[in-house]
């Protein structure tokens, strides 16, 4: 077990590695059913971009998809996040909760992954909704089937990624099924839980019209979706790939145009989606 | 009387009264009582203004190119004979035809005055800089036949306070120039003329005429007596621009006019580093109002009025050293103005004359100058909310500060000295005290009165911290004796300055805007706080090394040991560190108050830097809290650069904690966003942003200067300043234009954290 640290300060932009070395694998981390303890790599308090009004939002570490994209590659393992109390970051956000209040805002979990660390997740999320917040996660949706509806009742909306409409492009961008995720979606669309869907437009990977069309087809009859939100592809992540030694394939990737942008984005509506 | 002859005096103020409703305003000399009993709250949206008029945009070109010569050589000409006063210069114009509001400081526009009263050296070194001769008859009247406030100052210093001079830890002193900071109420001139004022002044005198002749009575009857001959001489000046403001003003142009009169005979009198306008917005909306119901003026006759005062404002100049430009940078004068508020009723002071004043960014660019102040209040109306922050979108030349916290304290007519001090109008007037370095004050505490860099002995020798690991409780004790010495000998320097100021560089037309029996302050101010907050944080929760040189002086500090990447840092809503920064507020404001003061006046704090807080940190060495010798502090009252890794909110958390009642004279902090280029429309950025505001104000924030620009823009206005001439960036306190800072201060600004999208 790794030893209790401090929420250390920093940004979705800050490199954090290995922080909890004795962490265990993510792909095999069980929660104790209790969520007293998890790992953090860092939280922000005055992001617009992930909810309404203004979030904080909390990175957990831990993901089992590795998109090739990734902007947050420090925190697919657990080991990367500091190992502290569900207590502490309860008390970190109590702090700020008059002022989130008065600007209609709430607490964003985000990663990494937050249902891998689910019980811990879930305990912050409940006592954020205790102390009167919005909540929400930002999720890929793999883990979708063991979020039990106790969990999702914790959620007042569900930023779900989904990063390609056509499965094989899914696995080259992801290395992961695409079908948990929509399994996901449609059994948020069946409880009507209001829904965010995040596109990430990565030219040459996820820009082709027919991937674009089959997520659009798919978002379009659900009524929970409230937004299709399209991330376009960006290179402030790129120096952690450098930094931790990785292989990253989106060195010479430009970031989409306004045009391209603009495309995809009429491609959503077109198809009926609320999309910016 | 002059253009007023077989008029008795009442039936003069009759007609310029015309209409206003009356009240005690009418018998004594009460602006406030007028205000409230006359101005129109204006709750709609910004719709209703108007372009530029022909005239001002002539005027406007016609300065252009002084602005772009000023920008390339500095200084474009001196009067280096002529001491300034209120009738040293002749008349002097723009463009005669098409100026609707006259008055220069000299006879040309961007011609300076000399000041020597102040002090000779500084006029001769600014002159020097400057590629201008000194005058040698002024030397000579002022080296053998007329002693300055700075000769006073230094025969009276002592050799401990010449020493923290030079060591820089306390700096800045109005030792060798105008102390500024004072605010004649020079809306008086427009409402009751110069000649009930002087009858006023008059009756003043005589009430002491009686009263046995303690010093304190003697030098009143010196002041007042100066004060009617300063008005006498205002009353001259008005002549030579061919205005008789012996009587009111009886419309909106001379409304605005004797009003600008007025505040420029204060900068002909006196050149204080702030020189600020008060609040006229709403009193002058009153005469526009009344000429708008008249039908003697339209919209468009209105804005210019506004427009051609703000003209007037941009282009005042003073001379300067190079020294005072490193610590001021961009060549300032605080001729602030505030907008908005509430009254002590609750309805808003919001005019249709508060938005004409913004809409001079507008109409003539972003720029530093006036220093618009918005004074915020939660219950403002909403529509003059959203188009403060849209203005402020625009041209980064707002800043806003708390009236629902100053209205306890101040009622609801004060203005603004400088960035942040506030002062009831013509009821209260400042010591100006600059600051001292707190951080450095830290290290002395270690080193035992010894300076870190020159390793001199500058406080009294004490016991210094010999350890190798810092330990909380000692550094505390040692550094609170520390702080004990270096109150006594600011309280000590500052009853000197101001001392000799009073004696021999006497504001007497800005004091003759006044009420004889007044609230003085003396305004202290500490440098450094985000620094030493972070410093005593990192050795109560971490281990913190000293290193020391071979004469035993701690010259470096390395944190260590279980907690050194997680200590808590001042701007992250930590209270484990931000209730020590608000226990230094208080602790140093308690220790300022044990020492008596010049004139008994009431002793107040700032935290605010300016931009000195490059000056300060390069004459400070390696602090406790990692921050490297040379390096700048964060400015006024913000964190230190890239700590408050939060985000703003958790940033702005933080400072709203500093306690206002130990800091009355100010508490700043300049947050910079980039703008968002996300999916959010305008309309939403925009209610954020109010929604910010509110929530910041609401948790007791003081202040704001509020910057939207990104660092790209920056960064490419270092390199080619040519394509920015009118960039405006607020820094704490004031707007500079960024290109006129040096390299030094604009890769300061740059550096300074940005917060993302507000």
């Amino acid at each position: 077990m790794s030893q209790l640290g401090e929420l250390i300060a920093g940004s979705r932009y800050d490199l954090h590695t290995g922080l909890s070395p004795d962490a265990p694998d993510e792909s095999e981390f069980h929660d104790d059913g209790k969520g007293a303890f998890g790992y953090v790599h860092s939280y922000e308090t005055s992001s617009r971009y992930d909810g309404p009004g203004l979030r904080i939002v909390l990175f957990v570490s831990g993901c089992l998809l590795r998109c090739t994209y990734c902007h947050n590659p420090d925190t697919w393992h657990l080991k990367d996040g500091t190992y502290v109390s569900a207590e502490q970051v309860i008390n970190r956000l109590r702090a700020f909760v008059p002022a989130l209040r008065s600007l209609d805002g709430g607490l964003t979990i985000s990663g990494g992954e937050p249902m891998v660390q689910r019980d811990f997740t879930r305990r912050i999320l409940a006592a954020a909704k205790g102390m009167g917040l919005h909540t929400a996660i930002e999720t890929s949706g793999f883990l979708g089937d063991q979020a039990d509806d106790k969990y999702l009742s914790q959620l007042d909306l569900v930023l779900l990624d989904i990063k390609s409409g056509d499965a094989e492009t899914y696995r080259r961008a992801t290395s992961r099924d695409l079908a948990p995720t929509l399994r996901f979606a449609e059994r948020l669309a069946a409880m009507g839980k209001p829904v965010w869907v995040r596109f990430t437009l990565v030219p040459g990977l996820t820009d082709d019209p027919a991937n674009v069309d089959a997520l659009a087809h798919f978002v379009a009859p659900m009524k929970n979706v409230e937004w299709v939100e399209i991330q376009p592809f960006h290179q402030l992540g790129e120096f952690k790939w450098k930094a931790m030694n990785l292989e990253y394939r989106h060195a010479d990737t430009s970031p989409p145009s306004p045009e391209l942008i603009n495309r995809v984005r009429e491609q959503f509506r077109a198809a009926g989606c609320r999309a910016r | 009387m002059e253009g007023s002859a077989g008029l008795s005096k009442a039936a003069k103020d009759e007609r310029s009264w015309r209409n206003f409703n009356p009240g005690p305003w009418r018998d004594s000399i009460d602006v406030r009582d007028f205000i409230v009993r006359n101005v129109t709250p204006y709750s709609g949206d910004e719709k209703f203004l108007v372009a530029p008029s022909q005239r001002t945009k002539a005027v406007w070109a016609k300065l252009q190119p002084y602005f772009k010569n000023e920008q390339k050589k500095g200084v474009l000409a001196v009067d280096a004979k002529t001491p300034s006063h209120l009738l040293a210069h002749k008349a002097g114009y723009i463009d005669r035809d098409n100026e609707v509001i006259v008055g220069l400081q000299t006879d040309e526009p961007f011609k300076r005055a000399i000041f020597p009263y102040g002090g000779l050296r500084m006029v001769e070194n600014g002159l020097k800089a400057a590629g201008f001769d000194a005058d040698p008859q002024v030397h000579e009247a002022f080296t053998k036949y007329r002693k300055s406030h700075n000769d006073g100052v230094f025969d009276a210093y002592t050799p401990e306070i010449m020493r923290c001079r030079k060591s820089g830890i306390i700096t800045g002193l109005p030792d060798a120039y105008g102390r500024g900071r004072i605010i004649g109420d020079y809306r008086r001139v427009a409402l009751y003329g110069v000649d009930r004022l002087i009858e006023a002044k008059q009756a003043e005198r005589a009430q002491i005429d009686d009263m046995w002749p303690s010093d304190e009575i003697i030098r009143q009857r010196e002041e007042l007596s100066d004060q009617i001959r300063a008005l006498k001489d205002l009353a001259a000046m008005g002549e030579l621009y061919e205005c008789d403001i012996r009587r009111p003003a009886s419309d909106a142009h001379e409304a605005v006019q004797w009003t600008y009169l007025a505040y420029l005979g204060a900068i002909k009198e006196a050149n204080g580093a702030a020189m600020s306008v008060g609040r006229i917005s709403s009193f002058l909306d009153v005469y526009i109002e009344r000429d708008l119901k008249e039908g003697a003026l339209d919209e468009a006759g209105a804005q210019e009025l506004w427009d051609q005062m703000v003209q007037k404002l941009r282009i005042v100049r003073f001379l300067r050293t190079p020294d005072y430009d490193a610590l001021f940078s961009g060549d300032p004068y605080w001729a602030t103005e505030c907008v908005g508020g509430m009254d002590l009723d609750g309805q808003s002071l919001v005019t249709k004359s508060s938005y004409r004043m913004l809409h001079t960014l507008t109409n003539l660019g972003p720029a530093p100058e006036p220093n618009i102040t918005v004074l915020w209040s939660k219950h403002l109306p909403e529509a003059f909310k959203r188009y403060c922050i849209d203005v402020s979108k625009r041209t980064s030349s707002l800043q806003y500060e708390n009236d629902d916290l100053m209205r306890p304290f101040w009622g609801d007519d004060y203005g603004i000295a400088c960035c942040v001090s506030a002062m009831k109008l013509g009821k209260q007037m400042q010591f100006f005290g600059a600051r001292v370095n707190l951080a450095k004050c830290l290290l002395y505490a270690i080193n035992g009165g010894r300076d870190e860099i020159s390793g001199d002995q500058i406080a009294p020798a004490a016991p210094a911290i010999t350890s190798d690991i810092l330990d909380y409780d000692e550094v505390m004790e040692k550094f609170d004796r520390m702080m004990e010495w270096l109150a006594r000998t600011y309280v000590h320097a500052m009853n000197c300055i101001h001392y000799m100021h009073d004696k021999y560089f006497y504001e007497r037309l800005e004091m003759a805007l006044h009420d004889r029996d007044i609230l003085r302050t003396m305004a202290f101010g500490i440098a450094g706080l985000s620094v030493v907050a972070d410093s005593l944080s990192a050795i109560k929760h971490a281990k913190v090394r000293v290193i020391r040189d071979d004469t035993g002086l701690a010259v470096d500090y390395v944190t260590e040991g279980p907690g050194a990447n997680s200590v808590p840092q001042y701007g992250n809503n930590d209270d484990r560190v931000d209730s020590i920064a608000a226990h230094l507020v208080t602790t140093f404001m308690q220790k300022i108050r044990k020492h008596p003061t010049y004139r008994n006046a009431t002793h107040t704090q700032s935290v605010l830097t300016i931009t000195s807080n490059v000056v300060y940190g390069k004459a400070t060495g390696n602090t406790p809290d990692g921050r490297r010798k040379g390096e700048p502090f964060g400015p006024g009252a913000n964190p230190m650069h890239g700590r408050d890794s939060h985000g703003w909110l958790a940033s702005c958390l933080s400072v709203a904690k500093l306690p206002y009642k130990d800091s009355q004279d100010g508490i700043s902090y300049t947050v910079s966003v980039a703008p968002q280029k996300a999916h959010l429309s305008d309309d939403e950025l925009i209610d954020g942003a109010v929604k910010a505001f509110d929530t910041y104000f609401e948790h007791g924030g003081f202040h704001m200067n509020l910057n939207v620009v990104d660092k790209e823009t920056l960064q490419d206005a270092m390199k080619n300043p040519d394509k920015y001439p009118q960039l405006t960036i607020r820094v704490s306190g004031y707007a500079v234009n960024f290109v006129r800072l040096t390299p030094e201060q604009q890769q300061d600004v740059i550096s300074r954290t940005f917060h993302g999208a507000i």
